[in-house]
């Protein structure tokens, strides 16, 4: 119908359309200063001086964008699995809980940045370490969030499994497990921002590969060599490449929520 | 939130309800009501007293017991047909290779139950969001049957429905009882509808949580929409009115606290 797709392109319009215009005046606004006040392109480079440095470049960013979207995801990947087997231990066993949660806080509180060089020294410099400091900054929402879906059962619907017979795998596998599943989306939208931040970490600190870099290393080699240009159209890929997982995760845990749960 | 201590207490409850009767228990909030069917259902411990479940302790006996809560309490990431299946999974597991139902049986079962309790086979592949008030309840007795339970609690399945929808369901499960004669206990707020069902309807009171009064429905079954008309009915549903209303205000007398005792011989 023409009248809805009308209205939907008008929806999608007023929606789109300030933040645009916002950017816009900022760029404008950016390219001025730079020429109005002079500012040397090692400390502030134009808007257009870092376009044309990432489409020169966009080789090497594009090919640095890759290394790191393989980290982010690998490490991302296992701390849902591994979140997701503590988080099982986790709602089994009070004393289990008890015992290991204020370690999993203090994983949570360290800065990665502390623990990075530390993670160096065990696994070597390169792509491994970069997957176990992303797995390490991932892994606390996941287990958080599941472990909270997998107690918070209705005590009603435990009473029915108990009533029928349940084994406790039954109600872990039929009832906790599944319960916890949009506590679990909620955690690895948070965990999949945090993997990037966390590929990105790794990479600034063990990223010496002379042909396989990731942009972390790229960022870091920019910063020390004042080629502040190439490092913005860096800064920029990884912001693109944290939306796009992010906003990756988050198509997915809709279409999942949308299908098995109610989602009013 | 969990029952943990918050569960209101019963005093004095000797009750026996033999095999085959449909009985229901109507009592002001907090009598223990809920409790009681917990207690049958082996949910929850007696601190004292004695309760048995056809010779033995409630969670040990082979009388199988089902239960119908308040709340559907679907699992939302199912079927209707996958919740209804629920209770055949987890027995098949639990009661070794002697008594498994092959796939096809329990599939069958699961249609055939649904079937019984109105919903149609279109209906089974649908999600609990997609239904009904109503309907997820029918659902609910479904899921309950589908044990061919010998013995079934209902805690109030109805009230949270409107009231022709309470009445329908009402004549569907009065059917369900004389073709199948299981042994009911049947917890409500609603006077109308434990007459309506019941051979037998239990007044309790709170604090002490105890049995006040006990009163025989002698209506025959099967029984039809139109004995609500029945000036008899109206009578008994008077009587349990007002009995209810006695245990009401007892209730705000005293509040001892009091522990299950002699709660006695459920056969």
């Amino acid at each position: 119908m023409p009248d809805t797709s009308k209205s939907n392109l008008t929806q999608v319009m007023r929606a789109v359309a300030p933040p645009l215009i916002l950017l816009v005046v900022l760029l404008s606004f950016w390219q001025f200063s730079v020429w109005w006040f002079d500012l040397k392109p090692f400390l502030v480079p134009s808007p257009v001086r870092v376009a044309s440095a990432a489409v020169s470049t966009f080789g090497k960013l594009a090919a640095a964008t890759k290394v790191s979207a393989a980290a982010a995801l690998a490490g991302f990947a296992a701390s849902l699995i591994a979140g997701v087997v503590i988080a099982f231990f986790f709602s089994q066993s009070r004393l289990i809980r008890i015992s290991c949660y204020p370690y999993a806080i203090f994983l949570q509180t360290v800065p990665i940045v502390a623990i990075a060089p530390l993670v160096i020294n065990w696994f070597g410099s390169g792509f491994r370490s970069i997957v176990i400091i992303t797995f390490v900054i991932s892994l606390f929402p996941i287990i958080t969030s599941t472990t909270t879906g997998m107690l918070a059962v209705d005590p009603e619907l435990l009473d029915l499994f108990r009533l029928n017979r349940a084994s406790r795998w039954q109600i872990w596998l039929k009832l906790r497990l599944p319960n916890a599943v949009p506590h679990l989306i909620t955690g690895a939208r948070t965990s999949s921002g945090l993997s990037v931040v966390g590929a990105l970490v790794g990479e600034y600190f063990a990223g010496f590969g002379v042909n396989d870099y990731g942009l972390g290393f790229l960022i870091g080699r920019n910063t020390s060599q004042m080629r502040t240009d190439e490092l913005f159209a860096a800064v920029i890929a990884s912001t693109l490449l944290g939306i796009t997982i992010f906003g990756a995760v988050s198509i997915v845990g809709a279409f999942i929520l949308n299908r098995w749960y109610d989602t009013k | 939130m969990s029952y943990g201590d918050a569960l209101p207490s019963l005093t004095a409850v000797d009750l026996s309800v033999a095999k085959g009767e449909f009985v229901s228990i109507v009592g002001p909030s907090g009598c223990g009501k809920s409790t009681l069917l917990r207690l049958v259902a082996g949910l929850r411990k007696a601190t004292s007293g004695q309760l048995t479940v056809d010779g033995s302790e409630p969670g040990n006996s082979q009388t199988k017991a089902a239960f119908v809560f308040q709340e559907p309490n679907l699992l939302p990431w199912r079927t209707v047909a996958g919740n209804v299946r629920l209770p055949l999974e987890l027995d098949r597991a639990s009661e070794a290779s002697n008594k498994a139902l092959s796939k096809a049986d329990s599939q069958a079962l699961v249609e055939r139950t649904t079937q019984l309790v109105g919903l149609s086979p279109e209906d089974t592949a649908k999600r609990p969001s997609e239904l009904s008030g109503g309907m997820r309840m029918r659902v609910s007795l479904a899921r309950a049957l589908v044990t061919d339970p010998d013995i079934m609690l209902l805690d109030e399945p109805f009230a949270a429905l409107d009231d022709i929808l309470r009445q329908q369901l009402n004549e569907e499960l009065q059917r369900l009882w004389w073709s199948n004669r299981w042994t009911g206990l049947f917890v409500t707020h609603n006077v109308s509808e434990a007459v309506f069902l019941s051979q037998r309807v239990l007044v309790m009171s709170r604090a002490p949580g105890t049995i006040l009064e006990s009163i025989d429905v002698p209506f025959s079954f099967p029984r039809t929409p139109r004995l609500r008309a029945d000036p008899e009915f109206a009578q008994l549903t008077g009587i349990v009115s007002r009995h209810l209303r006695r245990a009401a205000d007892l209730a705000g007398a005293d509040k001892a606290s009091a522990e299950v005792s002699d709660t006695e011989g459920i056969t």
